[in-house]
């Protein structure tokens, strides 16, 4: 802990069910500067933050604020020593006036206290004027734009007396003159003495805006630098810089036919455009890129759950058309969705009956649902994939996270699909039942199936695929070769960097971006 | 698996068994055949409108305009006899009826996406008023010769109910566990979102769903209107409190996604039993709705505490290093 520290967190350790999200992870915050925190998708940022603000305790390590060590941090404790929080997406009551929410944040008072309108409003104008933000306190926050409730919100937590303020991808949805708005007011803040902590995801503007940046990593602080010193490609080695640590079970395969293919695909509610990609049989492609890139909003497109409203799906060369996931089911695309427990598996029903859901055709008879046919399927899968469970009736929600995702996997095989979509496959489970799934993966692939694998984690994505598509802004903005390609490169191009150093390579697709 | 599954039907079913114990030790005359049989016709048209309310319910909906619709096809069962028509095609006839407005509900809750409980709100008075204002509160009367018993007489036409009703109550638990439409109702129940993703279309099963509960509100009608010599414009009046207690009571979860029918059966012969067994033993039978609603208050609170007694177990059992 260096002197005149407003906030130092120390060797913070926070785990998830066994799935370590910060391994001593430290941090340190001088008041008047702008600290920068980057890191990958999983780094540990969010978790740290939450930490900090006290949504979440950690299992060890400890936190100060203004040399004081901080017992049992919950949000309101937190707030009550200075810390507020901004993040991407605005946190305001719509219906509620930009006065009321300011006072939201500040007022603490009985239930039965009168409210002080005028006093309210003046507190409210002050405020606004400080983040020299030109609203109205009669206006109701719903009716602001995005860049107008950036600013309430700022204007709240200084109302709040915030001497920490934390900027969480703050600048992910402003145009460019909004932007350098919000860096004069956070310049401002800081001449004022406030500590800001600034995450973005936008490297070229922590030049502008940081004075110091600190790389967390794998749930570790890498290293805190002085930003003058830093250059982007500083950052991205050290986000980085790691060694392909798991043994991925990759065989080469012979690749068949093309199976799969978009062709100018895409949908303007999920934000995503312009997609071009083609897979063969037995071939496993990669989706790289950062959270909000589009990567699952592609996969519910492609499964009919998003309605495309551009381009269009071959399978086999043939054109068709996926209004709805049985047509996808129909046609032999299987999705394996991202959050197992809200949506992959039915948590109340049993084994047996999730593994049929989507294919309780194949069980019809004569007189309804075969229930024996049924019982032996279900234990051919449970047996297969080393779904490890007393009885096959038991609810799925008694199962561990990876034995969950067998179930939900086992789903997708009995419908035999000819593509399957994974969104996240590993995420979250132990280490035992993923080395099980990548294997099954491979096995699918030496069976011909075309898969697309979405993946945050950058060695999995690495070391499973066999080309890998890398997602910014809604599109795929390259095509790397397993062969050509480099954690470095690809996190370059997700951060949205396509003039990255050794582009010599083109996997057949690259469209221009907008920034 | 087994028995525990079960567990709710069971402690229902359990519960009504002790209810025959005190009203056989209180009042053995209850026992009577006579009135064991009153018991059985009065109650077969509720089962059926049970039946359809227990599919609502399972699919994570409510319906409470059944009443209304109740009352609209019975009145529309009278009305079409008196035309001449032949009672098959009567009931035919206010099945479809039934089906129809089941169908507007469906359209509304299931496409749609309104909430049940106000859209079945809304067409409880609506159904409810519109028969007012078209029958000016006035009864149907002077029905054919072959409406009442369905021109079989008494004893033919309550064993023809009875048979009626066991037979679709039947057909529906069989095919609740057996058909492909079975497990999607349960699986759009537990979780509509997780099961759209596995190529179920939610919107279609709620609406079948209330298009069915509409049909069997229709046939129970039927049933219930040729026991009388003439029908009543405010048949049905509280029939979706009762069906909706029978449906809660016999273990079916009011969150959807859990429940059998014969759950619903020991449910509604529970209530029905209770509401009978007052007068036997001397308790003013006025206070049968207030006992109704503490039946139901109680289920619910035994299925949460149930619940809880289950997480806990579990947790124990995790922190006891896995013996259970």
């Amino acid at each position: 802990m260096s002197k005149g520290s407003l906030l130092s967190a120390i060797r913070l350790t926070k785990s998830f069910a066994g799935v370590h999200a910060l391994r001593g992870a430290s941090f340190d915050l001088r008041g008047g500067e702008v600290h920068a925190l980057v890191g990958e998708n999983g780094a540990g940022k969010s978790t740290l933050i939450k930490i900090v603000t006290g949504a979440l305790r950690a299992d060890d390590g400890e936190i100060f604020i203004n040399g004081e060590a901080v017992r049992d941090n919950s949000p309101s404790h937190s707030r009550s020593l200075g810390v507020a929080a901004i993040y991407q997406q605005p946190a305001l009551f719509p219906e509620l006036t930009v006065a009321e929410n300011i006072a939201m944040g500040r007022e603490r008072s009985a239930a039965f206290a009168r409210v002080d309108w005028k006093a309210r409003r003046l507190m409210a104008k002050e405020l606004l004027d400080r983040v020299g933000a030109r609203i109205l306190p009669d206006t109701l926050a719903g009716e602001l734009s995005m860049p107008q409730q950036q600013l309430v919100e700022i204007a709240r937590a200084l109302g709040a007396d915030a001497k920490i303020l934390i900027l969480d991808e703050p600048t992910a949805s402003l145009s460019e003159e909004d932007t350098q708005n919000l860096f004069r007011v956070i310049r401002d803040l800081r001449d004022a003495g406030v500590g800001m902590i600034y995450i973005s995801h936008r490297l070229e503007e922590l030049q502008a805006i940081a004075d110091r940046v600190t790389v967390l990593r794998d749930g570790q602080t890498i290293e805190t630098r002085e930003m003058s010193n830093t250059s982007r490609e500083d950052l991205i080695r050290l986000m980085v810089g790691r060694e392909l640590s798991a043994v991925f079970p990759k065989r080469k395969v012979e690749f068949g036919d093309v199976v799969f293919e978009l062709r100018n695909f895409g949908s303007s509610s999920s934000g995503i455009s312009s997609i071009d990609l083609a897979i063969r049989a037995g071939e496993i492609v990669g989706v790289a890129g950062l959270v909000g890139a589009g990567r699952t909003e592609l996969a519910k497109t492609i499964f009919g759950l998003d309605p495309p409203d551009s381009g269009e799906i071959l399978l086999r060369g043939k054109s068709i058309h996926v209004g709805h996931p049985c047509e996808a089911i129909e046609h032999g695309i299987a999705y394996l969705p991202e959050d197992r427990r809200r949506h992959g598996v039915v948590l109340d029903f049993p084994i047996s009956s999730n593994i049929t859901l989507a294919s309780l055709g194949k069980l019809s008879g004569l007189f309804g649902l075969d229930l024996g046919k049924e019982k032996a399927i279900a234990i051919d899968y449970t047996r297969r994939l080393a779904v490890k469970t007393p009885a096959i009736y038991n609810a799925v929600s008694t199962l561990s996270g990876g034995n969950q995702q067998k179930v939900a996997l086992s789903r997708w095989l009995m419908t035999k699909p000819s593509v399957l979509i994974l969104d996240e496959p590993t995420q979250g489970i132990d280490v035992g039942a993923k080395a099980e799934i990548h294997e099954l993966m491979t096995e699918l692939a030496e069976q011909g199936v075309a898969i697309l694998m979405i993946s945050s984690e950058l060695p999995e994505i690495l070391g499973m695929s066999d080309r890998i598509a890398v997602m910014n802004d809604g599109t795929i903005v390259r095509i790397f070769d397993r062969e050509q390609a480099t954690q470095d490169k690809i996190l370059a191009v997700a951060l949205g960097h396509l003039s990255e150093p050794s582009a010599s390579v083109d996997g057949g697709n690259s469209s221009a971006l907008k920034n | 698996m087994g028995i525990s599954r079960y567990k709710r039907e069971i402690s229902a079913a359990l519960a009504y068994v002790v209810l025959l114990v005190v009203v056989g030790i209180v009042a053995p005359s209850f026992f009577d055949g006579g009135n064991i049989r009153d018991l059985v016709i009065n109650n077969a048209p509720a089962l059926l409108v049970a039946v359809g309310m227990t599919l609502v319910i399972l699919v994570g909906q409510i319906d409470i305009s059944i009443g209304s619709q109740f009352a609209v096809a019975s009145v529309a069962a009278g009305l079409l006899a008196k035309t001449g028509m032949p009672m098959p095609f009567v009931a035919i006839f206010v099945l479809l009826i039934g089906a129809a407005m089941g169908a507007l509900n469906g359209l509304l809750i299931g496409l749609l996406r309104l909430p049940s409980i106000i859209v079945t709100l809304a067409m409880l008075v609506l159904w409810r008023d519109a028969l007012r204002w078209a029958t000016e509160g006035a009864w149907v009367q002077d029905l054919p010769a072959d409406f009442q018993w369905f021109g079989f007489g008494q004893r033919t036409g309550e064993i023809a109910i009875v048979v009626i009703t066991l037979v679709v109550f039947g057909c529906f638990a069989w095919s609740l566990r057996n058909l492909i439409a079975g497990r999607k109702i349960y699986a759009v129940g537990s979780d509509d979102e997780a099961a759209r993703l596995a190529g179920i279309e939610p919107r279609n099963v709620v609406f079948w769903v209330f298009l069915i509960m509409g049909g069997l509100t229709g046939v129970a009608a039927v049933l219930n209107a040729v026991r009388f010599s003439s029908i009543p414009g405010n048949a049905g009046t509280g029939l979706e409190l009762k069906t909706i207690a029978a449906v809660v009571v016999g273990g079916t979860a009011i969150t959807g996604g859990r429940g059998t029918m014969v759950g619903t059966l020991i449910g509604l012969a529970l209530l029905g039993t209770i509401a009978t067994a007052l007068t036997f033993v001397g308790i003013n039978p006025f206070w049968e709705k207030a006992i109704q609603g503490l039946i139901i208050l109680a289920a619910l609170v035994s299925d949460v505490a149930l619940g809880r007694l289950e997480r806990d177990g579990k947790y124990l059992a995790a922190h006891a290093g896995g013996t259970a």
